[in-house]
Protein backbone atom coordinates (compact mmCIF):
# COMPACT_ATOMS: atom_id res chain seq x y z
CA UNK A 1 0.00 0.00 0.00
CA UNK A 2 1.26 3.76 0.44
CA UNK A 3 4.11 4.19 2.40
CA UNK A 4 2.95 6.66 5.26
CA UNK A 5 6.24 7.99 5.90
CA UNK A 6 6.52 9.23 2.50
CA UNK A 7 3.14 9.94 1.97
CA UNK A 8 2.82 12.47 5.09
CA UNK A 9 6.55 13.84 4.25
CA UNK A 10 4.42 14.66 0.74
CA UNK A 11 1.71 15.83 2.54
CA UNK A 12 2.87 18.10 4.70
CA UNK A 13 4.81 20.33 1.89
CA UNK A 14 1.87 22.40 1.92
CA UNK A 15 3.20 23.84 4.95
CA UNK A 16 6.89 24.77 3.69
CA UNK A 17 7.71 28.59 4.08
CA UNK A 18 7.36 28.83 -0.06
CA UNK A 19 4.19 26.34 0.13
CA UNK A 20 1.52 27.66 -3.09
CA UNK A 21 -0.85 26.41 -0.43
CA UNK A 22 -1.80 30.46 0.32
CA UNK A 23 -1.77 30.92 -3.37
CA UNK A 24 -3.90 27.88 -4.64
CA UNK A 25 -6.65 28.11 -1.23
CA UNK A 26 -7.24 31.70 -2.58
CA UNK A 27 -7.40 30.81 -5.98
CA UNK A 28 -10.35 28.32 -5.29
CA UNK A 29 -11.78 30.95 -2.58
CA UNK A 30 -12.75 32.85 -5.78
CA UNK A 31 -13.78 29.51 -7.83
CA UNK A 32 -16.48 29.12 -4.77
CA UNK A 33 -17.50 32.38 -5.42
CA UNK A 34 -17.72 32.24 -8.72
CA UNK A 35 -19.91 29.05 -8.47
CA UNK A 36 -22.19 30.05 -5.94
CA UNK A 37 -22.70 33.27 -7.98
CA UNK A 38 -23.28 31.10 -11.01
CA UNK A 39 -25.98 29.41 -9.19
CA UNK A 40 -24.24 26.03 -7.77
CA UNK A 41 -25.38 24.73 -4.92
CA UNK A 42 -22.55 24.06 -2.39
CA UNK A 43 -22.59 20.40 -2.95
CA UNK A 44 -22.20 20.92 -6.55
CA UNK A 45 -19.20 23.65 -5.85
CA UNK A 46 -17.24 21.14 -3.96
CA UNK A 47 -18.02 18.13 -6.39
CA UNK A 48 -16.65 20.14 -9.03
CA UNK A 49 -13.48 21.22 -7.61
CA UNK A 50 -13.24 17.61 -6.52
CA UNK A 51 -13.37 15.76 -9.77
CA UNK A 52 -12.43 18.22 -11.77
CA UNK A 53 -9.37 20.24 -9.55
CA UNK A 54 -7.53 22.15 -12.18
CA UNK A 55 -8.47 26.26 -11.98
CA UNK A 56 -8.38 26.89 -15.75
CA UNK A 57 -11.23 23.81 -16.56
CA UNK A 58 -13.59 25.10 -13.82
CA UNK A 59 -13.53 28.87 -15.48
CA UNK A 60 -13.98 27.55 -18.98
CA UNK A 61 -16.70 25.49 -17.88
CA UNK A 62 -18.53 28.96 -15.65
CA UNK A 63 -18.06 30.57 -18.54
CA UNK A 64 -19.21 28.23 -20.60
CA UNK A 65 -22.56 27.61 -18.82
CA UNK A 66 -22.67 31.45 -18.90
CA UNK A 67 -22.76 31.71 -22.66
CA UNK A 68 -25.35 28.89 -22.37
CA UNK A 69 -23.27 26.46 -24.28
CA UNK A 70 -23.70 22.82 -25.31
CA UNK A 71 -22.15 20.09 -23.20
CA UNK A 72 -20.31 19.20 -26.35
CA UNK A 73 -18.70 22.49 -26.76
CA UNK A 74 -17.93 23.07 -22.56
CA UNK A 75 -16.22 19.12 -22.97
CA UNK A 76 -14.28 20.07 -25.97
CA UNK A 77 -13.11 23.69 -24.45
CA UNK A 78 -12.48 22.52 -21.50
CA UNK A 79 -10.23 19.34 -22.64
CA UNK A 80 -8.24 22.23 -25.32
CA UNK A 81 -7.67 24.16 -22.10
CA UNK A 82 -6.93 20.69 -20.03
CA UNK A 83 -4.60 19.33 -22.63
CA UNK A 84 -1.38 20.66 -21.11
CA UNK A 85 -2.19 18.12 -18.23
CA UNK A 86 -1.08 15.83 -20.50
CA UNK A 87 3.01 16.49 -21.32
CA UNK A 88 2.83 17.58 -17.57
CA UNK A 89 1.94 14.12 -16.50
CA UNK A 90 4.33 12.30 -19.28
CA UNK A 91 7.04 15.16 -18.12
CA UNK A 92 6.44 14.03 -14.40
CA UNK A 93 5.72 9.93 -14.01
CA UNK A 94 8.75 8.63 -15.59
CA UNK A 95 10.42 10.31 -12.21
CA UNK A 96 7.89 7.99 -10.12
CA UNK A 97 7.81 4.94 -12.03
CA UNK A 98 9.68 1.77 -10.18
CA UNK A 99 8.64 -2.01 -10.82
CA UNK A 100 8.09 -3.12 -7.18
CA UNK A 101 5.31 -0.15 -7.16
CA UNK A 102 1.78 -0.96 -8.25
CA UNK A 103 0.33 0.36 -11.79
CA UNK A 104 -2.83 1.43 -9.88
CA UNK A 105 -1.21 4.05 -7.92
CA UNK A 106 -0.59 6.09 -11.02
CA UNK A 107 -3.59 5.74 -12.68
CA UNK A 108 -5.03 6.90 -9.30
CA UNK A 109 -2.60 9.44 -8.55
CA UNK A 110 -2.67 11.12 -12.12
CA UNK A 111 -5.74 13.08 -10.93
CA UNK A 112 -3.60 14.90 -8.82
CA UNK A 113 -1.33 16.43 -12.12
CA UNK A 114 -1.82 20.14 -11.61
CA UNK A 115 0.36 23.31 -11.31
CA UNK A 116 1.03 23.59 -8.24
CA UNK A 117 1.43 19.98 -7.37
CA UNK A 118 3.36 19.79 -10.43
CA UNK A 119 5.88 21.82 -9.48
CA UNK A 120 6.41 21.14 -6.20
CA UNK A 121 6.88 17.63 -7.23
CA UNK A 122 9.65 18.80 -9.58
CA UNK A 123 11.62 20.74 -7.40
CA UNK A 124 11.64 17.92 -4.71
CA UNK A 125 11.48 14.33 -6.47
CA UNK A 126 15.51 14.47 -6.07
CA UNK A 127 15.67 14.33 -2.07
CA UNK A 128 13.40 11.37 -1.93
CA UNK A 129 14.11 7.82 -3.17
CA UNK A 130 12.43 6.94 -6.31
CA UNK A 131 10.67 3.70 -4.64
CA UNK A 132 8.93 6.18 -2.82
CA UNK A 133 8.20 9.05 -4.99
CA UNK A 134 5.28 7.95 -6.18
CA UNK A 135 3.72 7.69 -2.50
CA UNK A 136 5.43 11.53 -1.83
CA UNK A 137 3.63 12.22 -5.19
CA UNK A 138 0.01 11.18 -3.28
CA UNK A 139 1.07 13.43 -0.33
CA UNK A 140 1.64 16.48 -2.27
CA UNK A 141 -1.38 16.25 -4.12
CA UNK A 142 -4.17 14.99 -1.29
CA UNK A 143 -2.64 17.88 0.34
CA UNK A 144 -3.28 20.23 -2.69
CA UNK A 145 -6.40 18.66 -3.69
CA UNK A 146 -7.44 19.04 0.03
CA UNK A 147 -6.56 22.83 0.17
CA UNK A 148 -8.53 23.62 -2.99
CA UNK A 149 -11.79 21.69 -1.54
CA UNK A 150 -11.29 23.59 1.12
CA UNK A 151 -11.03 27.24 -0.66
CA UNK A 152 -14.04 26.40 -2.73
CA UNK A 153 -15.88 25.61 0.77
CA UNK A 154 -14.66 29.08 2.18
CA UNK A 155 -15.20 31.07 -1.44
CA UNK A 156 -19.04 29.44 -1.51
CA UNK A 157 -20.15 31.02 1.93
CA UNK A 158 -18.00 33.99 2.35
CA UNK A 159 -18.75 35.12 -1.07
CA UNK A 160 -21.18 37.77 0.17
CA UNK A 161 -18.47 39.28 2.18
CA UNK A 162 -15.69 39.66 -0.66
CA UNK A 163 -16.25 43.02 -3.40
CA UNK A 164 -15.44 42.89 -6.71
CA UNK A 165 -11.57 44.50 -5.77
CA UNK A 166 -11.13 41.86 -3.48
CA UNK A 167 -12.18 39.33 -6.35
CA UNK A 168 -9.75 40.86 -8.55
CA UNK A 169 -7.14 40.38 -5.86
CA UNK A 170 -7.89 36.60 -5.35
CA UNK A 171 -8.04 36.19 -9.03
CA UNK A 172 -4.45 37.33 -9.82
CA UNK A 173 -2.71 35.71 -7.08
CA UNK A 174 -2.53 32.08 -8.94
CA UNK A 175 -0.62 33.74 -12.39
CA UNK A 176 1.54 35.80 -10.33
CA UNK A 177 2.28 32.36 -8.31
CA UNK A 178 2.56 30.35 -11.17
CA UNK A 179 4.93 32.90 -12.78
CA UNK A 180 7.46 33.11 -9.87
CA UNK A 181 7.68 29.50 -10.02
CA UNK A 182 8.32 29.29 -13.59
CA UNK A 183 10.97 31.82 -13.14
CA UNK A 184 12.53 30.10 -10.36
CA UNK A 185 12.61 26.56 -12.21
CA UNK A 186 14.43 28.56 -14.99
CA UNK A 187 17.76 26.77 -14.22
CA UNK A 188 18.88 25.72 -17.73
CA UNK A 189 18.69 26.52 -21.04
CA UNK A 190 16.30 24.46 -21.99
CA UNK A 191 13.57 25.24 -19.34
CA UNK A 192 14.62 29.25 -19.01
CA UNK A 193 14.02 29.12 -23.21
CA UNK A 194 10.89 27.06 -22.90
CA UNK A 195 9.39 29.73 -20.04
CA UNK A 196 10.32 32.98 -22.19
CA UNK A 197 8.86 31.34 -25.84
CA UNK A 198 5.98 30.04 -24.04
CA UNK A 199 4.97 33.25 -22.62
CA UNK A 200 5.81 35.40 -26.04
CA UNK A 201 4.26 32.79 -28.26
CA UNK A 202 0.75 31.88 -25.89
CA UNK A 203 -0.32 35.50 -26.36
CA UNK A 204 0.26 36.04 -29.85
CA UNK A 205 -1.38 32.70 -30.83
CA UNK A 206 -4.72 33.89 -29.29
CA UNK A 207 -5.61 36.40 -31.99
CA UNK A 208 -5.02 33.21 -34.29
CA UNK A 209 -7.24 30.70 -32.43
CA UNK A 210 -8.31 31.30 -28.80
CA UNK A 211 -8.91 27.93 -28.11
CA UNK A 212 -5.09 26.59 -29.57
CA UNK A 213 -3.14 29.29 -28.29
CA UNK A 214 -2.06 27.62 -25.44
CA UNK A 215 -1.16 24.08 -27.03
CA UNK A 216 0.34 25.79 -29.74
CA UNK A 217 2.11 28.03 -27.47
CA UNK A 218 3.77 25.13 -25.51
CA UNK A 219 4.19 22.94 -28.80
CA UNK A 220 6.72 25.42 -30.88
CA UNK A 221 7.89 27.48 -28.30
CA UNK A 222 9.10 23.68 -26.07
CA UNK A 223 9.92 22.40 -29.50
CA UNK A 224 12.00 25.57 -30.40
CA UNK A 225 13.78 25.08 -26.70
CA UNK A 226 14.21 21.70 -26.93
CA UNK A 227 16.16 22.00 -30.73
CA UNK A 228 18.44 25.21 -28.93
CA UNK A 229 19.16 23.42 -25.63
CA UNK A 230 20.63 20.16 -27.37
CA UNK A 231 22.49 22.25 -30.12
CA UNK A 232 24.05 23.93 -27.24
CA UNK A 233 24.91 20.96 -25.39
CA UNK A 234 26.51 18.95 -28.37
CA UNK B 1 -28.67 28.00 -18.37
CA UNK B 2 -28.90 25.59 -21.10
CA UNK B 3 -27.33 22.43 -19.92
CA UNK B 4 -27.82 20.93 -16.16
CA UNK B 5 -25.01 21.73 -13.76
CA UNK B 6 -24.44 17.85 -13.02
CA UNK B 7 -23.78 16.70 -16.25
CA UNK B 8 -21.57 19.99 -17.30
CA UNK B 9 -19.50 18.78 -13.89
CA UNK B 10 -19.15 15.57 -15.15
CA UNK B 11 -18.28 16.64 -18.97
CA UNK B 12 -15.87 18.94 -17.42
CA UNK B 13 -14.11 16.12 -15.00
CA UNK B 14 -14.17 13.68 -17.82
CA UNK B 15 -12.08 16.32 -20.33
CA UNK B 16 -10.06 16.99 -17.68
CA UNK B 17 -9.48 13.79 -16.82
CA UNK B 18 -8.54 12.15 -20.14
CA UNK B 19 -5.60 14.17 -20.22
CA UNK B 20 -4.03 13.11 -16.96
CA UNK B 21 -4.91 9.59 -17.67
CA UNK B 22 -3.38 9.45 -21.21
CA UNK B 23 -0.25 10.91 -20.22
CA UNK B 24 0.38 8.38 -17.39
CA UNK B 25 -0.37 5.71 -19.76
CA UNK B 26 1.95 6.93 -22.23
CA UNK B 27 4.55 7.86 -19.59
CA UNK B 28 5.53 4.42 -19.00
CA UNK B 29 7.95 3.47 -21.48
CA UNK B 30 9.48 6.91 -21.57
CA UNK B 31 13.17 6.92 -19.16
CA UNK B 32 13.53 9.89 -17.90
CA UNK B 33 17.26 10.51 -19.43
CA UNK B 34 15.76 9.87 -22.81
CA UNK B 35 15.73 12.49 -25.11
CA UNK B 36 11.57 12.28 -25.66
CA UNK B 37 11.23 13.50 -21.46
CA UNK B 38 13.36 16.13 -22.26
CA UNK B 39 11.24 17.05 -25.05
CA UNK B 40 7.83 16.58 -23.18
CA UNK B 41 9.41 18.43 -20.25
CA UNK B 42 10.37 21.57 -22.52
CA UNK B 43 6.62 21.35 -23.98
CA UNK B 44 5.12 21.50 -20.24
CA UNK B 45 7.13 24.79 -18.83
CA UNK B 46 6.42 25.97 -22.18
CA UNK B 47 2.75 25.62 -22.00
CA UNK B 48 2.25 26.72 -18.48
CA UNK B 49 4.16 29.58 -19.85
CA UNK B 50 1.92 30.46 -22.57
CA UNK B 51 -0.93 29.90 -20.21
CA UNK B 52 -0.25 32.19 -17.69
CA UNK B 53 0.51 34.77 -20.31
CA UNK B 54 -2.47 34.15 -21.74
CA UNK B 55 -4.51 34.19 -18.19
CA UNK B 56 -2.66 37.68 -17.16
CA UNK B 57 -3.54 39.35 -21.07
CA UNK B 58 -6.56 37.92 -22.03
CA UNK B 59 -7.80 37.03 -18.78
CA UNK B 60 -11.20 35.11 -18.45
CA UNK B 61 -13.62 35.82 -15.15
CA UNK B 62 -13.47 38.51 -12.56
CA UNK B 63 -9.81 39.81 -14.48
CA UNK B 64 -11.43 40.97 -17.43
CA UNK B 65 -12.80 44.16 -15.50
CA UNK B 66 -9.05 45.23 -14.17
CA UNK B 67 -7.65 46.97 -16.63
CA UNK B 68 -4.62 45.97 -18.76
CA UNK B 69 -2.05 48.36 -17.36
CA UNK B 70 -3.07 47.83 -13.80
CA UNK B 71 -2.55 43.68 -14.68
CA UNK B 72 1.01 44.77 -16.12
CA UNK B 73 2.28 47.10 -13.37
CA UNK B 74 1.01 43.97 -11.06
CA UNK B 75 2.73 41.33 -12.16
CA UNK B 76 6.04 43.45 -13.00
CA UNK B 77 6.18 44.54 -9.35
CA UNK B 78 5.32 41.33 -8.18
CA UNK B 79 8.66 40.43 -9.52
CA UNK B 80 10.60 42.61 -8.53
CA UNK B 81 9.55 41.53 -4.96
CA UNK B 82 10.18 38.10 -6.09
CA UNK B 83 13.67 39.07 -6.50
CA UNK B 84 14.34 41.60 -4.05
CA UNK B 85 13.23 38.58 -1.55
CA UNK B 86 15.45 36.16 -2.47
CA UNK B 87 13.19 33.96 -4.57
CA UNK B 88 10.70 34.41 -2.02
CA UNK B 89 7.28 32.88 -3.37
CA UNK B 90 4.89 34.03 -0.49
CA UNK B 91 5.66 37.38 -0.74
CA UNK B 92 4.79 38.31 -4.33
CA UNK B 93 1.97 36.48 -3.85
CA UNK B 94 0.57 37.87 -1.05
CA UNK B 95 1.73 41.44 -2.32
CA UNK B 96 -0.19 40.52 -6.07
CA UNK B 97 -3.42 40.18 -4.37
CA UNK B 98 -3.17 43.30 -2.04
CA UNK B 99 -1.74 45.74 -5.00
CA UNK B 100 -4.48 44.45 -7.19
CA UNK B 101 -7.36 45.02 -5.03
CA UNK B 102 -5.85 48.71 -4.15
CA UNK B 103 -5.31 49.85 -7.49
CA UNK B 104 -8.77 49.07 -8.85
CA UNK B 105 -10.28 50.60 -5.74
CA UNK B 106 -8.39 53.49 -6.06
CA UNK B 107 -7.52 54.07 -9.83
Amino acid sequence: MINRQFFFKGYKSIFAPDSPAIALGCCFIAIGALLKNLGFNIQESIFSTMLTYALPGSLVMAESLLVGASLLNIFLAVWFVNARLYPMAVSLFPLMMHKNQPKWKYYFSCHFIAVSAWLIMKSNYKTVPKKQRIDFWIGIGSATWSVAVLGTFIGFYFSEYLNKDMMMGLAILNPVYFLCMMVGASKTIQITLSVILGTILGPIFYFLSPEWSILLGGIIGGTIAYFIGELNVS
Amino acid sequence: MSVSIFYAILVTSLATFISRLLGAISSQGIKETSKLFKWFNCLAYATLAALIARTIIFPAGVLIDASYLSRIIVVVLSLVVFFVSKQNYVYPTVFSALCMAAINNYF
